[in-house]
């Protein structure tokens, strides 16, 4: 016989406090009225005042409602039947489906012992040069895509889910418009990755907690798939709705603030759901990718920023393609040393003439003369846009490097491209060449 | 001693003793399934204690059964530490791995040292001997080092060596000496001791100004801001800047004899690289494995946050305790704003009022504290031994007007400030040149440096005006003098961290590089053309590059010095590219 607790003594925001005594902290509970139940969620213990945090929001919620402790935390069943299934933010079916009876597995297990890790080494091809060449993903990765409202990051995101060759795509959506919902649902159907796709979905209309839940529900499943061996991809898209619930239950619980109203936790809070990315020795694997969306398109605020002190890099999402500046993979060292020996030296010198080229551009815009290294590197600027940055580009790697090739043999001389002589030998393609040996030998004789 | 917990909130609770409680002592919350959970007591109220839990508490009620220790939290010194990976609180990771698998369960702690295995002790000493606190009684070879077992530190009084073990192989449990004190007090010595990690360990004779200078082999810390032996500095940077590559980079080259890794609140993933790459890697100083020389201390962001503010502490212990043997150590504490935000999210909980940021008034001092453990001293036997202390920031937003870093650069020596506009264009080290700042003296005469620099300044400048005025604005010696501070910056400054030469770059042959380069920066040019001066630049440029590229005195590199010879030779006239 389960007890239960009808003294409900505060109901604020989301959370509730109860009179009960022998209560777990983290435990479950189930409130139940005559309208219906929710899961609650303990959150803080003082003496007899119980703090929960009800999953389905307060409203409604009376003084005289039931409390039931469960005396165990948040579960998730765990089968191959989830596959192809979607939930809700508590875990139940969203797809008017029948619940999955399994045995549950507990959401926000321990952190990894770091010497059960493996270093990443399994590059993840995605056809998209920006991505391959410059900022390759990596197996075990845990990658945001910063973008602004508005720029195509779940199209984004949808696409490198198809295209990654996972044995198990995982999609966590937080605040989602419901559009949004049915066309990831529609893109992996018709991609036919659906029978390998598992959806934990809280739209913008559900309750604000269940939004906190389900990353790690996601990840509670994906680390399961991973034990056994699976290589494991996990979409979270949106991170900032995410954070923007934490703040909303911190706010509640009267924390201090530390900036622009996020509890000083944030950072760990984001950590402990990034850092279940992992190579497990033995077994499967775990990447991470994740939309985050910069409010106002700013950098510093406390989600991106948090963020990417978390995360192995960071791709930067703008009008509509990835920038090459501030787009960082902090893994690509592993893998690209080991795809073709000049696949560093293009890498850095096409961004650093990149780069040059953007400086020559505001001084044309300022109306300063051109000099013959400023039009050349103009040249070079439109080509790389056009023939690699554009994210409609899908072409594999080694193609990629060689249409670089072919661009910066167009545009410069072999001494101009910050390139070491070994490799500009072994690379420059042959026929720009004899043209230029043609070009010496007629100086010659001239 | 025992209480009863009455208050459950995250990692902090409050517990109600039945008896004295001594403040930062530690003590076990007893969780109903057996589980006994680590805390440290950090503010007593009348007969309520508060405590933080190193453990997620989930799973703790109200009532539970907290058991008080009398000693605070310490770390076990002895032989062994070398080569080992631990969590913040010193229990080795892979010892638990085998104990309970893949993920850290709560509650689980093993010995920081091996309890079984054999040291071959000679004593130094001998029975009669007047010994203090600090002193060696014998040594035991640890890797490539001598490792001292000392009279442990704590035991202030004067005393007289009744017993000595003779030279044989002893497990760190085995008695190996019995001191006696004037008033009689007889105590028991064993190769392991105990030292609370936030009480500084230096027992010496003085400490001394650090002079000496630190090797990293990374040219633009050693040539334009040195660190020293027995210094700080810290290195703040934007994420994606390239911090924890470049400690990484100072991890395997720096010339000292011990590094001390401490990963605090950062990602596994960065860890784990080192702890899977350093036992491949061959120290070149010594023929051995680089792990034999380090020190792990692993408090990952996933892993619980008390025992995030506790590892900084643990790491410098460790240091500390090696720095006693007259060994020279480095610790690299990546990141102290983790550590930081670990102390801002206990003072909230506590309620404690707030400074900027939500960070606690206490902020400041307890940044200086831990960089003041660094420090070069001499030992009651005449030896010297460093702690150096490099400490990575990661401010907010890369803004260094935050409290973390501003509280950090008033205590530390040096200053490598990472920008995030020198990483976006791939400049590695992005160490900014124009804004960091080092008081300690390097291994490159100051004149030539700070002429080295201030040309750098004055090319800054000159592209900022150029930026305005155009290069049909900018006269062709500006000009020129803009394309000879890019080529000290792309040479020199810059290190390709991933090519096996260029990576690290020794003492002598960074010397011997600088002098080139200023002979070229420092040349009589008189070219003619804007266009003129950045072929014959971009030329000498590609040379050097190249000769960055190649093995110290291999054929290829005693060819490009003859070419650069060439070019000083005669400055100005335009040297072909072979």
């Amino acid at each position: 016989m389960r007890k239960y607790y009808d003294e409900i003594t505060r109901i604020a925001g989301n959370v509730i406090t109860v009179n009960a005594t022998g209560v777990g902290y983290d435990e479950l509970a189930i409130i139940t009225n005559e309208k219906g139940s929710s899961l609650a969620q303990v959150i803080r213990l003082e003496g007899t005042q119980v703090n929960l945090q009800v999953f389905a929001g307060t409203q409604g919620v009376s003084t005289g409602d039931r409390v039931q402790f469960l005396h165990k935390p948040m579960q998730v069943p765990f089968t191959d039947d989830l596959l192809g299934r979607i939930f809700n933010g508590a875990g139940l079916p969203r797809d008017n489906r029948p619940a999955v009876e399994a045995k549950r597995v507990d959401i926000g297990s321990p952190a990894v012992n770091p010497v059960r890790r493996l270093m990443p080494d399994k590059m993840v091809e995605t056809g998209i040069p920006m991505i391959d060449i410059f900022n390759s993903l990596v197996e075990s990765q845990k990658l945001p895509i910063f973008s602004v409202a508005g720029e195509p990051y779940n199209e984004l995101l949808a696409r490198v889910g198809l295209q990654a060759n996972a044995d198990i795509i995982i999609l966590g959506g937080m605040g989602l418009r419901h559009d949004d919902y049915l066309k990831f649902k529609n893109t992996f159907d018709e991609g036919g990755v659906l029978g390998r796709t598992i959806m934990f979905v809280h739209t913008a209309a559900d309750p604000v907690v269940e939004c906190l839940l389900v990353p790690d529900l996601c990840l509670a499943v994906g680390e399961q798939f991973a034990l056994l061996g699976k290589k494991v991809l996990v979409l979270l898209t949106d991170m900032t709705a995410f954070s923007d619930a934490l703040k909303e239950i911190a706010i509640t619980m009267e924390q201090i603030p530390s900036n622009r109203g996020y509890p000083g936790d944030l950072y760990t809070q984001l950590a402990r759901r990034y850092e279940k990315a992992v190579d497990f020795e033995d077994s499967g694997s775990l990447t991470i990718l994740a939309c985050v969306t910069m409010p106002g398109d700013d950098v510093t605020h406390p989600v991106p920023d948090n963020t990417g002190y978390i995360t192995e890099g960071q791709f930067y999402l703008r009008n509509g393609r990835i920038e090459p500046f501030g787009s960082l993979s902090r893994l690509k060292q592993q893998v690209n040393g080991k795809t073709r020996d000049d696949h560093r030296a293009i890498m850095d010198a096409c961004i650093q003439l990149y780069a040059l080229c953007r400086e020559s551009r505001e001084k044309r815009d300022m109306g300063f003369e051109m000099s013959n290294w400023d039009s050349k590197l103009l040249r070079y600027g439109e080509m790389f846009e056009t023939r690699i940055m554009d994210l409609a580009v899908n072409i594999p790697l080694f193609e990629a490097l060689d249409r670089c090739w072919e661009m910066l043999a167009e545009c410069f001389e072999p001494s101009e491209i910050g390139i070491r002589r070994s490799i500009i030998e072994a690379h420059w393609p042959k026929s720009l060449e004899e043209k230029e040996e043609k070009k010496e030998e007629e100086l010659v004789t001239a | 001693m025992k209480g009863r917990i009455v208050i459950v909130h995250g990692n902090l609770i409050t517990v109600e003793a039945t008896d004295k409680v001594i403040q930062n002592s530690i003590a076990y919350c007893l969780r109903n399934d057996g589980a006994k959970l680590l805390s440290e007591v950090i503010r007593v109220r009348g007969r309520l204690a508060d405590l933080q839990v190193f453990e997620e508490t989930r799973g703790l009620r109200v009532g539970d059964t907290v058991e008080f220790e009398t000693d605070m939290l310490s770390v076990t010194l002895g032989p062994g530490l070398l080569g080992q990976i631990y969590d913040g609180l010193q229990n080795p990771l892979p010892r638990l791995a085998d104990q309970v698998g893949y993920f850290l369960e709560p509650g689980h702690y093993v010995n920081g040292l091996d309890q079984e295995k054999r040291w071959e002790f000679t004593p130094t000493a001998t029975t009669g001997n007047k010994v203090e606190a600090g002193d060696t009684l014998g040594t035991v070879p640890e890797g490539i080092f001598t490792h001292r077992i000392m009279v442990p530190f704590g035991w202030k009084a004067g005393w007289t060596v009744e017993k000595l073990v003779p030279a044989g192989s002893y497990t760190v449990k085995d008695e190996i000496a019995v001191l006696v004190s004037a008033h009689g007090d007889r105590r028991s010595v064993t190769m392991q001791q105990n030292w609370p990690v936030k009480v500084p360990l230096n027992v010496s004779k003085q400490r001394l100004l650090p002079t000496e200078p630190l090797v990293t082999r990374i040219r633009i810390i050693d040539t334009a801001f040195p660190v020293v032996r027995g210094g700080t500095y810290c290195i703040p940077g934007p994420f994606g800047a390239g911090k924890t590559v470049l400690q990484q980079i100072t991890s395997r080259h720096a010339e000292v004899d011990i590094v001390i890794v401490a990963a605090c609140g950062e990602r596994a993933g960065e860890v784990v690289e080192t702890l899977r790459d350093f036992p491949e890697l061959i120290d070149p100083r010594t023929g051995k494995s680089l792990m034999e020389r380090t020190i792990i201390i692993c408090n990952t962001s996933a892993m619980p946050v008390a025992a995030r503010e506790a590892s900084v502490y643990t790491a410098a212990t460790l240091g500390e305790y090696y720095r006693q043997m007259g060994l020279n150590v480095l610790l690299l504490a990546d990141s102290t704003s983790r550590w930081a935000q670990a102390m801002r999210e206990l003072s909230g909980r506590l309620e404690e009022i707030p400074g900027e940021e939500a960070f606690p008034a206490y902020l400041e001092s307890r940044i200086a504290t831990f960089y003041e453990r660094a420090a070069m001293i001499e030992l009651k036997d005449g030896s010297f031994g460093s702690l150096t202390i490099g400490g990575t920031v990661s401010p907010a937003g890369g803004n260094f007007e935050e409290p973390v870093t501003q509280a950090t650069l008033k205590v530390v020596g040096a200053f490598h400030g990472l920008s995030r506009a020198r990483s976006d264009a791939r400049r590695y080290p992005s160490i900014d040149p124009l804004d960091s700042w080092s008081k300690y003296k390097g291994l490159i005469d100051p004149d030539k440096r700070d002429r080295a620099l201030k040309m750098l300044r004055r090319g800054n400048e000159v592209r900022q005006m150029m930026a305005v005025v155009g290069e049909e604005g900018t006269t062709t010696e500006d000009y020129t003098v803009a394309l000879l501070a890019d080529f000290f910056d792309n040479v020199y400054l810059q290190q390709n961290a991933f090519d096996k030469v260029d990576a690290a770059t020794p003492a002598d042959r960074q010397k011997f590089v600088f002098d080139k380069v200023l002979a070229v920066m420092e040349g009589k040019y008189g070219f003619e053309s804007k266009d003129q001066a950045r072929e014959s630049i971009i030329a000498v440029q590609d040379l050097f590059r190249n000769w960055n590229y190649a093995a110290t005195d291999s054929d290829e590199y005693k060819k490009i010095l003859g070419q650069i010879e060439e070019f000083i030779a005669n400055t100005g006239a335009a040297v072909a590219v072979s």
